[in-house]
């Protein structure tokens, strides 16, 4: 019995509201001419002009965007073979040990995997900086990774990899040619992810970056910790669009592939 | 089917426990059921036999209650129940899927509708125990459904449904989701339970031979209509129509023109040059030279490798295909015309006494009453 | 060859990375503040040999977890935060199912629109979705301007820096969690059973409580532990949208750390707090592998 009763309509209706205005708020009042962020003064784009003049969040931003991409891939290089450990290796010693640290960081509260890391690289003496962010970076997006990615390998036909070897591939080029291909979607999901948590991650960093190395959260953080900010509005929404854009672009993107699909598959059966 | 006497359908002094009346069924542009008028009786075993998309499924929706006619009434007992909601009807229904609770033990499932009666609770355990040893389940009864086998599923659906003893049983494809073997089981089994418990069915599928050994009388429907209504024996010995004809069982359809014969007790088929025409007898009467069918059974046809002496009916031609099915054979014959005539026979010897192979020269006969000559 | 490799590089790299940390948060708990560097006493001085490594564990000591029991802050914070932490949850749940019912009844071509909807947020910056609600929720923000404009209240509410401007960051936050187990749950039940249920003498309501909600049950523990396990180590929510009376164990570790510099301390605090998270992490853990039974 599926309908739409004016409860379901309604409760979507609030529920997209709450989840939606919020972040429509802040995009609007980006545009604010005032300085004071909660009056409105007045269209205008000069917040966007004073966050491209500040120097200090733009090599922020550079900072983030570099760990970002480093500790994602890594992390997701990682991840799948954690991944391939979890879901193919079988039995060997420690692998109770190894699934539980996989899947301790998922739940492990920020503070604790900051505070844990840090106090290893005060202990081997590393100085903090962007390296030892792309270290904790990559270490807690690759239980991610794995995650996203193991899923995907449980519901992989494995006779797909059999039949490449029977037809006369080596185990590492059938992982290349078969294997590979096919969780390439999960894969880069993964590191979609990888690359998200990196961006938004403010505790970890904030406990492993040093006076030199400031990513974008840890810049946000100190300037609303003063409270209200309209530069941080226009980064906010610089900030939305660009992972609205990705978010929605992927979905059609999917949503076309498939579409696709089901008419190749119709023609096929047509024919 | 051992029910010669039960034929309230042919008595006019018995009421009907369900009547449709001009029912009309839109989905938007699409007509599911298209203005159909008929009855069910009371302790009836009755099938809705079609395809999918026949309509069949809607009937028995709007029975239950979660679809209403468009137009039209459905009375249950001389009621309307258009405006009883389903959980008010005294018609439960068996699902398709069974939709047993997944969170409720055997024993759960068939109290759950006990009580929403607010029945006490020694009624219920009593009633429950009943309905477990009708469908010999008693030692299933604290087993969670994923923890029975498809068959005891299929027996758990059935005693929920039953538990309320509600006047009119509806069940959807109930032997769908079983193997071969257990459905043939199954199906003595639920002729058996509707017998014991005198509960009307309506069973809704798309397996004619399943219709054919349940029911007391099968509709056959298409695009929202019901072609015909009759006993198995009627819908297979006199099919009314084409499809109905060509739905159930084999058979071979010749297409031709009708001419009465000169005495006036048969027609003749002229169905192809060079051919002699095909006589059958029919109750239907024909015009000089209608467009007809002849729908022949293909048990009804003779094969021998002379010509028969007295048939009627006798063609000679080459089989183009064997098929054996153990019990029968049945042989493909293609007629010189490029006709094709099933034959059927029984393989009461055994294999190695195979009188016929491919490409042989055969006569196939039949009588005149072996055909059913239909409108074209 | 190729699968020790395959073995042991996420293997050694989460050791190194994971593990050893976490083994040295465990050893400075034990260990005393100090004015060096690092600030702490012992430290394993592995040129002493043998005896050096004997005075290091006799130096170790459970102090650190005693001062945390004499400090009332500290078991009041961890209370606070498993309080904050399940009266958020609830609160989650009261707004996240009807939502995720709506989703699961909605029209089959709208669905995979409204999952995106569900996780796009999931995708922005965590920050500045909590960041969002300082301007909604502050004393001169939007929501105290609508109400004064239409009159419902004359005096601005204080509702930033309180505890319910905490519930509300945490419910907008982590409503996705709650959302997607439910939603899935609700999904791929089978529609006809609340047909079975009807057609058994339900109403819709009743179909509702004795059909529904047994049947989404596994999607709703799911979905509260996902919002309740993180929740109570919180850091930014109660930082940004509590008071100075917000108690939550995860701002009370950072300050202990950045404030105080008392590393043993924050230490201790963090081993506690993983040890309050070691149950329902277990009993959801629990809730999967009987999900996954269920269902293989």
């Amino acid at each position: 019995m599926r309908r739409m009763t004016w409860f379901n309509a309604t409760s979507l209706t609030l529920g997209f509201a709450f989840l939606y205005l919020p972040m429509l708020i802040l995009i609007i009042y980006s545009f604010n001419d005032s300085k004071l962020v909660t009056v409105w003064a007045g269209f205008s784009t000069r917040w966007y002009g004073e966050l491209f003049r500040n120097e200090a969040f733009l090599d922020a931003a550079w900072v983030t965007l570099r760990v970002a991409v480093i500790s994602s891939t890594i992390a997701t290089a990682l991840g799948t073979m954690a991944a391939l450990v979890l879901v193919r290796a079988g039995r060997f010693a420690g692998r109770t040990l190894f699934s539980g640290m996989i899947y301790a960081p998922l739940v492990m509260p920020e503070v604790i995997t900051g505070l844990s890391l840090l106090l290893l690289f005060i202990g081997i003496g590393l100085d903090r900086g962007i390296f030892t962010i792309i270290l904790a970076h990559t270490t807690f997006s690759m239980c991610y990774v794995s995650v996203v990615v193991s899923s995907r390998l449980v519901s992989f036909d494995r006779s797909l990899e059999e039949a490449a070897l029977d037809l006369g591939c080596s185990p590492a080029q059938a992982f290349r040619l078969v294997t590979l291909p096919i969780i390439a979607p999960a894969v880069i999901s993964g590191w979609l992810l990888a690359f998200t948590l990196s961006l938004d991650d403010l505790v970890i960093a904030s406990f492993t970056a040093g006076p030199s190395s400031t990513t974008l959260p840890i810049k946000i953080w100190s300037s609303i910790r003063l409270g209200l900010s309209p530069e941080i509005n226009a980064l906010s929404t610089l900030l939305i669009s660009f992972v609205a854009v990705g978010v929605i672009a992927a979905s059609l993107t999917s949503k076309r592939a498939s579409l696709r699909r089901q008419a190749e598959e119709r023609a096929a059966v047509a024919a | 089917m051992g029910q010669t006497t039960f034929e309230p359908w042919n008595d006019p002094e018995v009421e009907p426990l369900i009547q449709f009346r001009n029912v009309t069924k839109n989905f938007g542009d699409f007509t599911a059921i298209d203005d159909q008028s008929f009855d069910i009786y009371a302790k009836e075993f009755f099938a809705l036999l079609g395809p999918s998309g026949c309509g069949k499924t809607t009937m028995m929706r709007m029975l239950a209650g979660f679809e209403s006619p468009s137009s039209g009434t459905i009375l249950l007992g001389g009621q309307d129940i258009a405006p009883i909601p389903p959980n008010k009807r005294a018609v439960n229904m068996m699902f398709q899927s069974y939709a047993l609770f997944p969170h409720l033990s055997v024993w759960d499932n068939i109290a759950f509708g006990l009580k929403r009666d607010r029945k006490p609770a020694d009624e219920i355990a009593e009633r429950v125990g009943q309905m477990l040893k009708l469908t010999r389940l008693e030692k299933f009864a604290k087993r969670k459904p994923h923890q029975i086998s498809g068959g005891q599923r299929q027996r758990v659906a059935l005693a929920r449904s039953l538990a309320k003893a509600p006047k009119l049983l509806l069940l959807d494809e109930p032997l769908g989701a079983l193997d071969a073997k257990l459905r043939q089981d199954t199906q003595f089994e639920l002729m058996d339970i509707q017998e014991k418990t005198g509960t009307t069915f309506v069973i809704v599928t798309h397996d004619q031979e399943e219709a054919m050994t349940v029911a007391s009388r099968v509709a056959v429907m298409d695009h929202g209509r019901i072609i015909q209504a009759d006993t198995p024996a009627n819908i297979y010995e006199m099919p009314n129509s084409v499809y109905v004809a060509d739905f159930i069982g084999e058979v071979t359809i010749i297409e031709g023109r009708a001419t009465r014969t000169r005495n006036g007790d048969a027609y003749e088929v002229a169905f192809a040059e060079g051919q002699p025409p095909l006589r059958a007898q029919s109750d239907r009467s024909f015009g000089i030279g209608q467009a007809c069918h002849l729908a022949i059974r293909p048990e009804k046809v003779r094969i021998t490798a002379e010509k028969p002496e007295d048939a009627a009916n006798a063609v000679q031609g080459a089989i183009l295909d064997i098929a054996y099915l153990g019990n029968l054979s049945t042989y493909i014959v293609e007629l010189p015309s490029g006709h094709l005539i099933k034959a059927q026979t029984a393989n009461t010897q055994r294999l190695s006494r195979r009188s016929f192979t491919w490409e042989d020269t055969v006569w196939l006969s039949w009588t005149e009453t072996a055909g059913v000559l239909l409108e074209g | 060859m190729r699968r020790f490799a395959l073995i042991a590089v996420p293997y050694l790299w989460l050791l190194a990375l994971f593990l050893v940390p976490f083994l040295i948060v465990l050893k400075i708990s034990l260990s005393d503040i100090a004015m060096a560097i690092p600030p702490y006493t012992p430290t394993l001085d592995l040129s002493a040999g043998w005896e050096g490594i004997k005075s290091f564990f006799a130096a170790l000591d459970l102090e650190n977890f005693e001062f945390l029991t004499t400090d009332d802050l500290y078991w009041k914070a961890y209370l606070s935060s498993l309080q904050i932490a399940f009266i958020a949850t609830i609160a989650t749940l009261i707004v996240g199912y009807p939502i995720a019912y709506g989703m699961a009844n909605a029209p089959d071509h709208w669905r995979p629109t409204l999952m995106m909807l569900v996780i796009l947020p999931f995708w922005t910056s965590f920050l500045i979705r909590v960041y969002a609600w300082v301007g909604i929720l502050s004393s001169e923000g939007y929501l105290n301007q609508i109400l004064l404009w239409s009159g419902v209240i004359n005096e601005p509410l204080t509702i930033l820096n309180t505890n319910v401007a905490v519930y509300i960051g945490i419910v907008y936050t982590y409503l996705p969690f709650m959302i997607l187990p439910i939603y899935s749950a609700l999904e791929r039940m089978d529609e006809s059973l609340l047909e079975a249920a009807e057609d058994l003498g339900c109403s819709r309501i009743s179909a509702f409580w004795l059909v529904t909600i047994p049947l989404s049950k596994n999607g709703i523990i799911a979905g509260c532990f996902l919002v309740f396990i993180p929740t109570i180590g919180e850091f930014v929510i109660p930082s940004l949208l509590g008071g100075s009376k917000t108690l939550m164990i995860g701002k009370v570790l950072w300050e202990e750390f950045f404030n105080n510099r008392d590393w043993p301390v924050a230490s201790a605090v963090a081993v506690i707090l993983l040890l309050i998270l070691i149950i329902p992490i277990i009993l959801f853990q629990r809730n999967e592998q009987k999900q996954r039974e269920a269902e293989g």
